[in-house]
């Protein structure tokens, strides 16, 4: 096992490099980012010269590479264009995110878990068709509809909530921003589970279970459950990389001052050293976060080993 | 226990992935009358708050509340007022003697001095220092020596500025510029203290300058609040207790936010909410002229766009654009159509006139006649290029494009042409890459209608991306500078501004509003003309 643990980090190491390259280069190809800093008019040619010194530009791409990752290692990941360190907007950042994300996640286990038990347990029947139908309505509406909708309803018509999140983003403000970044992941989570649990309920170690004359919440809890939850698992696992980096939406909807604003603000404004930052560590977040995954399949079915 | 052990090593990975910190700020509470709390949105400024770095409007913002210079543009008039400047004397429009007013002093204690502007100047046109503005000093004698266009800077100071005693200084500049006093309202020409120089990180997390208000408390990227300085001794003082500015993520956010009653002011309501503007704040909307115009910029180092009967093209073109039209539709009238080359918050005093007649009128036929008569549009299609990641520019490209194609009767005479980023449509204009016209707005510095047209029509200017050329313009324009009667200065410019029409060097499209709407917790509140709100002058209820 602890083997097995040290492979999959060691795997990690090209995986890592391999993609910050590829945003560097991506980053990169969209062209000089000081034109970008004068307005609209033309930067003094002198001051635009310095400025691409100081912050590298004017080297070959590979040798800018690997200064940044040079200086990765030590912990500096460079100065955003308003003279802010990357780092510094990370510490602001990513708490931010992960509570966000933390909310959002709880929602998918909480809601997702329990409809999808619910309605593979009852399959065929009106619960189950009305969720269903439920489910699909969430998918098929994107998430800036249901967040501006929410927002508009629950923030200024019934006033409920506070349309934007302030910036300290305590949990209780991020809740309802969280359902929406979970909705349609809860939707499919929803279905996952449903699914899972209806094609096991036929499966020969339930029946044995029953047979068994065990108690029917623990046929559910230990035997069914536990081993309809490995697909779904999976998806949560790698959800967590998504939602982490693909609140772009809903931070903006919401005046969440988190990854995916920083990010926004990041591309915007073409600050290669703000979007590879944080690109490098949400890279390290999913990678992480599918290493989790893999162990918690040893963890929810014995027949699963690793060496 | 197998199960456990697993569940055990997923623990430890995953304390090692997660070693999260969270931290909080302050926050305020309002409060009423005149200590009562305004809460605005904002903006992350782009550069550090440095007023010779900051040429965007959020940076503008704090250094508006926090700085005061020799003059001050009146909010209403634009006009330029004396505020620590005693007089400003001249008799040749190069050699300038600054006296200033006794009495005024930093909120740190510290005594504005001539020091503090001249050192302050320096700083800003120092090549060392990066300051983005730092071409203002450009007309004082030895900016060259400071700045130069390329290599290392040759002295440390600008030998056109002597310090005569604690009041008094002297400026030279390079040539003749009357009008040089009116531009030192603009926020690059502020004092500084000798804090900023001997702890400059420390200044830049909590700004300390000569202005109505103080910087309490300062999150980089979320908020800053600024207290009213009791101690201010300006007649400009704050009427309310201090400002608190919040950065939004999104225009749209803010603008929900202040329809919730969360937040006072917005000043910059979302193309999209225009339509419900009316109903939902009523009369608590403001949408007033700002120094800000809009103009189609040609290729003039593109041999296709520089032919001797272009301006027949370029005039063509101009009346095939229906102004009022796309303003009213695509706008909702927070554009107005454009009539000259500069801005109606200059008014007619400040040069303000009808220069563009007919040629700005739209007229299909006539379009027509004038574009043929000009040799067609080179290539058989022109593109307006545009940068599509901010400003809503796509909407009223098509529509300018539309118009055209509508006028002249040929649906491929023009199309728009998209750059992902604004950096990217900068570096491809500044490199000279446009192969069509494209979008060029100029937000003004101070209202002088130089500074409409001498950065942007001058040959060579720092802002004539378009390398129009036009040798009387030119020298208009000197003897403009050079004029010592403001009133006659203009009317020279006018005649610049003349030419500049005869030759269609740049298509003038619409002049840009300001636009702001607030709560009913507030009253008084009013844009300047650079569109920034007047902070100072806000009552809270």
């Amino acid at each position: 096992m602890g083997r097995y643990v040290i492979r999959r980090l060691l795997q990690m190491i090209p995986v890592f490099f391999g993609a910050t390259l590829l945003i560097f280069l991506m980053v990169n190809v969209m062209g000089d980012p000081i034109a970008g800093l004068c307005g609209d008019r033309a930067c003094d040619p002198a001051t635009a010269a310095r400025l691409r010194a100081e912050f590298g530009l004017d080297k070959p791409v590979w040798q800018q590479y690997a200064t940044y990752m040079g200086n990765v290692f030590t912990g500096d990941f460079g100065t955003a264009f308003n003279g802010q360190p990357v780092t510094e907007l990370m510490g602001n950042a990513f708490p931010v995110t992960i509570r966000l994300t933390l909310v959002a996640i709880v929602f998918e286990i909480v809601i997702g878990i329990s409809l999808g038990v619910v309605t593979g347990l009852r399959r065929g029947r009106p619960i189950d068709t009305s969720v269903l139908l439920l489910t699909l309505v969430v998918i098929s509406v994107p998430t800036f509809v249901t967040g501006l909708l929410l927002q508009l309803l629950l923030g200024v018509q019934w006033g409920w909530i506070k349309p934007a999140v302030s910036p300290e983003a305590p949990i209780g403000e991020l809740i309802v921003p969280g359902l929406v970044l979970a909705s349609v992941s809860l939707a499919y989570v929803t279905r996952l589970t449903r699914t899972s649990i209806a094609e096991n309920k036929r499966a020969d170690y339930v029946r044995t279970a029953v047979a068994k004359g065990l108690p029917r919440r623990r046929v559910i809890t230990r035997h069914l459950l536990r081993n309809s939850l490995i697909p779904v698992v999976t998806f949560i696992g790698t959800d967590i990389g998504a939602l982490m980096g693909g609140a772009i939406v809903t931070e903006r909807i919401f005046n969440i001052h988190g990854v995916g604003y920083q990010l926004y603000q990041g591309i915007i404004r073409q600050n290669t050293q703000t979007v590879v930052g944080f690109v490098t560590v949400l890279v390290l977040v999913f990678l992480v976060a599918n290493l989790l995954v893999d162990l918690l399949y040893a963890v929810l079915d014995p027949r699963i080993r690793y060496a | 226990m197998r199960g456990a052990t697993h569940a055990k090593w997923a623990a430890l990975a995953l304390a090692v992935a997660l070693t999260a910190t969270a931290c909080g700020g302050g926050d305020d509470s309002g409060g009423s009358g005149a200590d009562g709390i305004v809460s605005s949105s904002w903006g992350d400024p782009q550069n550090p708050l440095e007023p010779a770095n900051t040429n965007e409007v959020q940076g503008g913002k704090v250094l508006a509340m926090i700085f005061r210079g020799l003059k001050q543009y009146d909010p209403k008039t634009g006009e330029a007022k004396d505020m620590l400047a005693e007089r400003i004397e001249t008799t040749d429009s190069t050699n300038f003697r600054i006296t200033l007013k006794s009495g005024w002093t930093f909120s740190n204690g510290e005594k504005v001095t001539a020091k503090s502007f001249v050192d302050a100047w320096n700083y800003g046109a120092h090549l060392k220092n990066n300051q983005k503005n730092a071409f203002f000093f450009g007309q004082i004698e030895g900016y060259d020596q400071v700045h130069p266009e390329e290599g290392q800077a040759k002295a440390e100071t600008m030998s056109g500025l002597k310090v005569v005693d604690d009041r008094t200084f002297t400026v030279k500049l390079s040539q003749k510029f009357s009008l040089w006093p009116e531009t030192l309202g603009y926020a690059a020409f502020a004092p500084l203290p000798k804090a900023f120089f001997d702890d400059h990180d420390a200044w830049l997390s909590k700004p300390v300058g000569n202005g109505p208000y103080t910087v309490d408390s300062y999150a980089k990227g979320s908020q800053m609040a600024l207290k009213r300085w009791d101690g201010y001794p300006g007649e400009d003082k704050a009427q309310n207790g201090g400002v608190t500015l919040k950065v939004y993520t999104d225009n749209n956010t803010a603008y929900t936010d202040l329809t919730a009653g969360n937040l006072d002011l917005v000043d910059d309501v979302p193309a999209s909410q225009l339509k419900n503007v009316e109903a939902d704040l009523g009369d608590r909307y403001i949408n007033v002229p700002a120094g800000i115009i809009q103009t189609l910029s040609i290729p003039f180092y593109d041999k296709a766009w520089d032919t001797p009967d272009g301006d027949k093209l370029r005039k063509g073109i101009s009346r095939a654009i229906n102004r009022e039209q796309i303003t009213e539709t695509i706008f909702q009238k927070t554009r107005t159509p454009a009539v000259d080359w500069t801005s109606p918050v200059l008014g007619e005093e400040g040069g303000f006139k009808n220069i563009c007649g007919d040629f700005c009128s739209y007229d299909a036929a006539e379009a027509k006649k004038l574009v043929a008569e000009g040799g067609g549009i080179p290539g058989g299609t022109m593109r307006i290029s545009y940068n599509a990641d901010t400003g809503s520019h796509k909407e009223w490209v098509d529509a300018v494009c539309n118009s055209i194609n509508n006028a002249l009767g040929n649906n491929r005479a023009c199309v728009g042409n998209p750059v992902g980023t604004f950096a990217d449509y900068r570096n491809q204009v500044t490199t000279q890459k446009m192969t069509g016209p494209f979008r060029a707005g100029w937000q003004m510095d101070y209202p002088l209608i130089q500074n409409f047209l001498q950065p942007l029509y001058y040959t060579n200017a720092s802002s004539n991306d378009g390398k129009w050329s036009n040798p009387e313009f030119d020298k208009l324009v000197d003897q403009a500078n050079a004029e010592p009667d403001t009133q006659k200065a203009v009317e020279i410019f006018q005649r610049a501004e003349e030419v500049l029409r005869d030759d269609m060097g740049a298509i003038p499209l619409w002049y840009q509003n300001g636009s702001a709407g607030y709560s009913e917790r507030v009253s008084n509140v009013a844009l300047n003309p650079f569109s920034v709100p007047v902070y100072n002058e806000i009552k809270v209820n």
